[in-house]
Formats: C-alpha cells, sequence, structure tokens
C-alpha cells in the first residue's frame, strides 16, 4: 500500500528532515512510526498525502507514484486517504455532523448517502448522541474521535494518523489505539505516528523507528 | 441526471451560505455595500441624467424661435403686415412683432446702455418679427428659415439653434467622461470587492486548510468566495437603484416645475428595466470579478510544488 524507495526531505530552511528512507507496508497491515521529537515523524506521514514533496526518492501510494500526480490532481488523490491529526482540525463554527460529513460532500456524494455514512462513523466512535453540538462542547479525547469519524466517514483503504494521541491521558490514548486495531480488523490498511513507547508496546503491530532521518524497522512487541 | 442535480444544489447551497454569511455580519458588510452602490449609482445616475437632457434638447431645436430683423426701410404698416401674413402659413404658429420704438425702450431698459443710447438722435433698431414655428422635423424648420429670408423685407434671419448644437457637443462629452468614471469606478468597485473577499480569506484560513486537507479542489474552496462577491456586487446594485430612484423622486417636482416655465409636459425618465437589471447583473459581474481576483491571489495553495 505505501512504498518509500530511498525518500530524502530537505525543508527550504535548509534542514534535513528525512534523509534516505526506504521501507513498506502492505494492504491491510498496521504500522507505528515511532521517534523522538523532531526525528520526522510528521514529514514522513506529510509525503503520503502530498502535503510535502520529496526532494529525493519515490514514494509509491496504492502502487501509484505520487511525485507523478500533478497539483490539480492531489485533492482527489487525498479523498482516497484518511489524515487524522493531532490538533483535530475540527471546524468550530460547524456542528460535529457537518465536521464529518465534510470530506463526503466535497466529494459531493448524495445527501441520505452522506447522512447514512456520518452517522455510521460517528457510531463507531461512540458519538453519535452529539452529532449536533458544535466541537467545542467536546473533551478532547472526544474531539480527537470526531477527527477519526471524519477520516474514515468516506471509507478510505489507508488512513494515516500523526501523533492521534498526542494529548491524550493513557486510558483515553488506548481506548483511541483500539479503535484504529477494530478498523485494521476490517481490512483498513493504517500508518500511525506517535513518540508513546510504552503505549505501542500493548500492540502487536510492525514499529518503524526513524532515526537520524532514516527508517529503522523494530522487533515486533508481543502485544501485552 | 442526478449528477446535475447534486451539482446545482452545490451552488445553489454555496449561494444561499455566502447570502446567510454576509447577513451574520449586517453592519460592516452593510457598509461595504453602499459604498460599492454608491460607486455603482454614480456613473450610472449621470448617465440618466445626460440621457435626459438629450432626450429634453431633442425638442428644443425643432421648437426655437427665429427673430427676423426687417430693413430699416420697412415702415410698421408693413410690418405688420408682413406678421399676418406670416401667420397665416401653416408652419407657423405665431408671429410677433417687435415694434421698434418698443424695441428701443427695452433695450434702454435692460442693455446698461440706457444713457449713452439716449444721447443718440436716431432710434437705429429695425422693426423685428419673432416667429414661433409649429415644429415638426429640423428640416421643416429650416425650410420655413429658407422662405423668410428670401422675403425683400429681410435684413436678418437669426435661428436661435447654436446653444442647442454646443448643448449636443457638451452632451457627447460628457458621455465619454462618463464612460471613464464608469470604467474607474468599475475597477474601484473590484477594488474594494477584492480586499473584503481577501479579509474574508484571512478570517477563514482554518477553514481552507482543513477543507484542502480532506481533499477540496481549489475550485470547492473558491466556490464560496466567488458567490460572497456576487452578493457584494448584487447588493450595490440594488442599493444603486434605490440610490438613483430616490435622487429622481427628490428633483422630480422641480423638474416638472422648469418643463412647465418651457410650456413642456416633459417627465424625467429613470431607469428602465433592462438598465435596471444591467445595472444589477453589471454589479454581480464586478463582484464576482474581484473576488475571483482575490482568491486568485490569496489562495494559493499550501499543496506542494
Ligand atoms: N515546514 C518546515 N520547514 C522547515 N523545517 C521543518 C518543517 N517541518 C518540519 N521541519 C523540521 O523537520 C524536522 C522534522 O520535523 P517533523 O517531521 O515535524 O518531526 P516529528 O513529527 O517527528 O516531530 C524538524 O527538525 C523540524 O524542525
Ligand atoms: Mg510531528
Amino acid at each position: 500500500m505505501i512504498h518509500f524507495e530511498n525518500v530524502g526531505k530537505r525543508y527550504a530552511s535548509g534542514r534535513e528532515a528525512l534523509s534516505g528512507v526506504s521501507f513498506n507496508l502492505e494492504k491491510g497491515d498496521m504500522a507505528f512510526i515511532t521517534g523522538p521529537s523532531g526525528a520526522g515523524k510528521s514529514t514522513l506521514l506529510k509525503l503520503i498525502a502530498l502535503i510535502e514533496r520529496p526532494t529525493r526518492g519515490t514514494v509509491l501510494v496504492d502502487n501509484q507514484n505520487t511525485s507523478r500526480i500533478p497539483r490539480r490532481r492531489i485533492p482527489y488523490f487525498r479523498r482516497r486517504i484518511g489524515i487524522i491529526f493531532q490538533d483535530h482540525k475540527l471546524l468550530a463554527d460547524r456542528s460535529i455532523f457537518d465536521n464529518v460529513a465534510l470530506p463526503l460532500l466535497i466529494s459531493s456524494l448524495r445527501h441520505r448517502e452522506v447522512s447514512r455514512r456520518v452517522r455510521a462513523a460517528l457510531d463507531q466512535v461512540g458519538l453519535l448522541e452529539h452529532e449536533k453540538f458544535s466541537p467545542l462542547s467536546l473533551s478532547t479525547g472526544e474531539q480527537q474521535r470526531v477527527g477519526i469519524a471524519r477520516a474514515i466517514a468516506s471509507r478510505p483503504a489507508l488512513v494515516i494518523a500523526d501523533e492521534p494521541t498526542g494529548n491524550l491521558d493513557p486510558d483515553l490514548s488506548l481506548e483511541i489505539m483500539r479503535l484504529f486495531e477494530r478498523f485494521n480488523q476490517v481490512g483498513v490498511t493504517l500508518l500511525i505516528a506517535t513518540h508513546d513507547i510504552e503505549l505501542i508496546d500493548k500492540f502487536n503491530c510492525r514499529r518503524l523507528r526513524l532515526d537520524q532521518g532514516r527508517v529503522v524497522e523494530m522487533p515486533k512487541s508481543n502485544g501485552l | 441526471m442526478s449528477f446535475i442535480y447534486r451539482y446545482l444544489s452545490l451552488h445553489y447551497k454555496n449561494l444561499v451560505d455566502a447570502l446567510t454569511r454576509i447577513t451574520e455580519q449586517p453592519l460592516g458588510n452593510l457598509m461595504t455595500i453602499v459604498v460599492i452602490g454608491i460607486a455603482l449609482a454614480l456613473p450610472a445616475g449621470l448617465r440618466v441624467m445626460v440621457s435626459n437632457i438629450s432626450t429634453m434638447s431633442d425638442s428644443w431645436d425643432a421648437a426655437a424661435d427665429f427673430t427676423i430683423y426687417l430693413e430699416m426701410t420697412v415702415d410698421e404698416t408693413r410690418a405688420n403686415e408682413l406678421a399676418r401674413n406670416i401667420e397665416q402659413r401653416t408652419d407657423v404658429r405665431r408671429a410677433i412683432l417687435i415694434d421698434r420704438a418698443q424695441a428701443l425702450v427695452e433695450f434702454q431698459n435692460y442693455s446698461g446702455f440706457g444713457e449713452a443710447l439716449e444721447t443718440l438722435q436716431v432710434n437705429p433698431l429695425p422693426h423685428a418679427l419673432i416667429i414661433s414655428p409649429t415644429g415638426g422635423s429640423t428640416s421643416d424648420v429650416s425650410e420655413l428659415a429658407m422662405a423668410l429670408e428670401g422675403m425683400e423685407e429681410t435684413a436678418l434671419v437669426q435661428l436661435d439653434t447654436a446653444w442647442v448644437k454646443r448643448l449636443r457637443s457638451i452632451l457627447e462629452l460628457a458621455l465619454r467622461v462618463v464612460d471613464i468614471v464608469t470604467v474607474l469606478l468599475g475597477f474601484g468597485v473590484i477594488i474594494v470587492i477584492g480586499n473584503t473577499i481577501r479579509l474574508e480569506i484571512n478570517n477563514r484560513q482554518d477553514e481552507i486548510e482543513v477543507i484542502k486537507l480532506v481533499g477540496g479542489s481549489n475550485g470547492y474552496v473558491r466556490r464560496p468566495f466567488l458567490y460572497s462577491g456576487f452578493w457584494y456586487g448584487f447588493g450595490g446594485g440594488i442599493v444603486a437603484i434605490l440610490t438613483i430612484w430616490g435622487v429622481l423622486g427628490l428633483v422630480n417636482s422641480p423638474a416638472r416645475a422648469l418643463a412647465e416655465l418651457y410650456d413642456s409636459s416633459y417627465r424625467l425618465i429613470g431607469l428602465n428595466f433592462m438598465e435596471t437589471l444591467m445595472l444589477l447583473g453589471t454589479g454581480g459581474l464586478l463582484g464576482w470579478a474581484g473576488a475571483a481576483i482575490a482568491t486568485a491571489r490569496h489562495l494559493r495553495d499550501a499543496d506542494p510544488e
């Protein structure tokens, strides 16, 4: 599903965030990207979503070479990926329902289908009864779940998440990760960036550690 | 079918959403709309004014009076006879004799040369006839002038239309100036709306970012702003129309009084249906254009090159 080959990313500032990253993520896999703050986790995910372009190397997403996707096709490419952000990126002036509906409306789905999918997604994250409220009325953990609902509402085959538990306490974090695990069980490919080693020790998943701008494959934990 | 329906309903939703957003901040947005309205009303109002004057002046030329100065040798009896004869013509409504003695008195009273004239021994003024044509086309009138000029008692015929011609060329010039004002203020409207939209874009940067991140195309992001621009311009058009009708209402009764003085039943002409539509359309179009420029300049995507 995701294939990186000798990928480097140097920002305009001159900072080299990634230098020679190579890895492969199979369809249906779930993997964590770890590494300390500043290791390049966000950068790696941004290359997948075409929020940034690599300065060298090849990134394939779903067998598609992302360097061949012209700027005007990027929105359509992104619609196939569910993206979850550490800071949720919810719109405070729209209801929870409207936030989750946003990507579906952008894809101009018919209204009945939009409602159906939004409710299904909100149901999966356990927030169905909050659909009319503003995101501001929710706790951080709940807001994060709205962000997750928005990412999965369009039923993407690939979901990437950048520190989805960054602001949450351990219990809530575990709950979120269990949610991801459930998505994975129905076939969604997931790539999750986090610096929370203790948390991911609880899952029997691949772990890619970013170190000095390179990916080091860590042994799978046995998922205690 | 259903695709077209969804496409149209999306546009309709954007249009309504943009209007709702404008009404959410009524005061500030109303000021913008009034400014745009004034900028649209000015050239449109000038145009209305010029077209009123030129319509009015069309009837002036044919209605202008002649003055015939008779030869000094013509006496009062003959002059009276001439006046009566001329009045018989079908193309003449009225012929009045201005007696030379009477003319001298009037001239002394009004010209300011009173004392100088008193020292003259003889009256230097001839008898004169003032001829009011029945009207009709300009060629009818000049035919009449030729006939009058042909009389042997005639010394000079004066048709006072030179000022009408002058007025015409002034109006031509005025129309050119109005054209220039129209273009300049059109740019002004585009700039005002462009700037308003720029501020809106700044205020909604977060929303734009999120929409792009979840796969919104540039067109999708741009569309609400284009509709906002349209509404600002359209609202300005409505303000302009109201302004023009308001001003016409204010000047209507003095204008009618003036027309009556000139024996005319002239009524001011406002905007007709087409002109009203054009003003609204122009407003909307300029708004759209201003928004298109603003979005093109300020929605430079966060997308990678
Ligand atoms: N837009 C940017 N411009 C310049 N440098 C950046 C930019 N984004 C990230 N960086 C730098 O790249 C490095 C990796 O950042 P990031 O990918 O955000 O790491 P992580 O998500 O692992 O904390 C950091 O040193 C960061 O300062
Ligand atoms: Mg990061």
